[in-house]
């Protein structure tokens, strides 16, 4: 085995899903199977070959420094599940 | 106890960029309007927005990098750092992780030892989070107007060993990218971010110690307290044979103390993986060229510079250097006028005075560097004494009219001519019998009341050379 059922629910948690044992089972043998053929893959020599970063051959997009109309807070607070004055409403975050 | 143990800290800085707009997007980075009032789909993190690199924070970090010695990078990354937290609308944040712009640069900061090099690790672009507001009972509030705005994060070498020296480098860091006009530097408004990592270790130990790091803090005396407390608290589990955890600190300025952010105690995992939506970033050598020839003068060179050329002791100098926009109003006065000594003495006196009282930045001053140098034009050929010249300062600070008008209009012109000080001169002898007989008696510290008197009589206008003179004479009985 390549990965543990104890990673799948690390990352699961990490990611904050909550998954059944069901899926947990389900998800632990394919994600096995992916990091098999990603393994299949090490066997490649790469020496030479600089890392992909991107999937696009392209550089350098830029945007010049303008500042342009935003979104009305009422735009921007219409898909919020909770709103109070103005701002996004989340469960009391308290450090 | 402390001296048992050296201390190690490396600083972590958040430069927040004076661009116009945001890192990724085109909203404003205007700080303190209406919450939310500054967003779009790319900083709110809206499922199909892409996010495009602003330029300018590209030159401002290369500029930084520059004038901090690191090399830049040909080719740099973004990549997203996983976590999840309120203030964090797309539930990663954009930054820089395996090729940041900038890298393997120094900076040297004075101590009580004399000069020392602390190591700069890298310096990479990243986007800040919103802001969380805690006022509200049904819950916390997230203003979403600082998301997406950008920083640049410094991080420098555990190269400091004490809190003043911490100190000392982020007075320098702060110095310089204010110099170079990328960061405002405002420390209230969260502009220069501090975060600490402190451990320590028996001397001549070669491994470091477990490592606490303090975050966000926002102030230079704050920064040394934590710092301070910090290495005590760290002294103190050692000496009872504890271990020091590593652990992210919160430090309360009202207590002095600090305690830990239980919610970060969970090893971080950030699952950095290079950004799909941007591309790498090529800087050219030309690019890096370009940028350099720009570089400003820097506080060490214009240091340097004002004391070889304009011939000022190095603690002028450095007083005036400290800031960009004094140093450039004292430069363009050295200019206008020649005698440099006399302008920075005008600069850290009069100048600096008039602005405190009145609460005004130098670039705001009423009195500017040619206003100025006339009337130190006027001083130079005996027009004014130094004296009334501070009169005719504050009149030129108020009515924003030049020297020479007010001194013709107030009549404040210096009297030299003779027959116009002899009457008075005498007038002050005849008034104060004793005073002289005293004076003649050995009591040569009466001059000055003499010469007081007459001042007075003159109105402040007797040309003081010319009034000593003649006061001597006739004092002496000639």
């Amino acid at each position: 085995m390549k990965i543990t059922r104890a990673q799948v629910e690390r990352v699961a948690q990490l990611a904050r899903l909550a998954l059944s044992k069901e899926e947990l089972d389900s998800l632990t043998s394919e994600m096995d199977a992916i990091l098999g053929y990603v393994d299949k893959l090490n066997e490649l020599d790469t020496d030479n070959i600089v890392p992909t970063a991107h999937a696009v051959p392209m550089e350098n997009a830029f945007r010049d420094d303008v500042a342009r109309q935003s979104l009305s807070t009422e735009e921007a607070l219409q898909n919020a599940p909770a709103a109070s004055d103005g701002c996004f409403l989340v469960p009391k975050i308290i450090e | 106890m402390l001296s048992k143990y050296e201390v190690v800290i490396g600083l972590e800085v958040h430069a927040q960029l004076t661009t116009n707009t945001k890192i990724f997007c085109n909203c404003s980075t205007t700080f303190g309007n209406e919450p939310n009032s500054q967003t779009c789909p790319v900083c709110l993190g809206l499922p199909g927005a892409l996010p495009v690199l602003n330029k300018k924070v590209v030159e401002y970090a290369v500029r930084t990098g520059l004038a901090t010695e690191c090399s830049i990078a040909p080719r740099s990354l973004f990549a997203r750092k996983n976590y999840f937290y309120p203030d964090l609308p797309k539930g990663y944040q954009i930054s820089q992780f395996e090729l940041p712009i900038c890298e393997h640069g120094r900076l040297e900061i004075d101590t009580k030892d004399g000069k020392k090099t602390i190591g700069i690790t890298r310096i990479h672009m990243e986007e800040d989070a919103g802001k969380l507001l805690h006022d509200s009972d049904a819950g916390s509030r997230v203003d979403l107007n600082r998301a997406c705005t950008p920083l640049m994060e410094i991080v420098s070498e555990p190269d400091m060993s004490s809190a003043d020296e911490a100190i000392a480098y982020l007075k320098k860091l702060h110095q310089i990218i204010v110099y170079l006009g990328v960061c405002d530097g405002n420390l209230e408004e969260g502009s220069f971010r501090c975060d600490a990592n402190v451990s320590i270790r028996p001397w001549g130990q070669k491994e470091l110690g477990t490592r606490a790091e303090l975050k966000n803090i926002n102030s230079f005396r704050f920064i040394k307290q934590a710092i301070d407390y910090e290495v005590e608290r760290q002294a103190d589990i050692l000496e009872e044979g504890g271990r020091v955890v590593q652990e992210t600190r919160l430090f309360d300025t009202d207590s002095g103390t600090s305690r830990s952010m239980r919610s970060k105690e969970e090893a971080h995992d950030y699952r950095y993986f290079p950004d799909p939506d941007l591309v790498p970033l090529l800087v050219s050598e030309e690019w890096i060229e370009q940028a350099r020839l720009e570089l400003p003068e820097l506080p060490e060179a214009k240091i340097e510079r004002f004391v070889k050329e304009y011939d000022i002791p190095h603690y002028d100098a450095e007083v005036l250097a400290a800031e960009r926009t004094n140093a450039d109003y004292y430069d363009a006065l050295v200019k206008l006028h020649g005698n440099g000594k006399l302008c920075s003495n005008w600069v850290m006196g009069e100048v600096q005075r008039a602005l405190n009282e009145n609460g005004l930045k130098i670039s705001d001053c009423p009195v500017t560097p040619q206003l100025l140098a006339g009337m130190l034009k006027r001083i130079d050929d005996n027009t004014i004494s130094g004296k009334i010249a501070k009169k005719v300062f504050d009149a030129m600070w108020k009515s924003g009219k030049d020297s020479d008008t007010i001194i013709e209009e107030q009549g404040l012109k210096q009297v030299t001519d003779l027959s116009a000080i002899e009457p008075l001169v005498d007038e002050v002898i005849a008034a104060n019998p004793g005073q002289v007989a005293e004076y003649r008696g050995g009591k040569e510290k009466l001059m000055g009341f003499f010469v007081g008197q007459i001042m007075k009589a003159s109105k402040g206008k007797a040309n003081p050379a010319t009034l000593n003179e003649l006061l001597k004479k006739k004092l002496a009985g000639e």
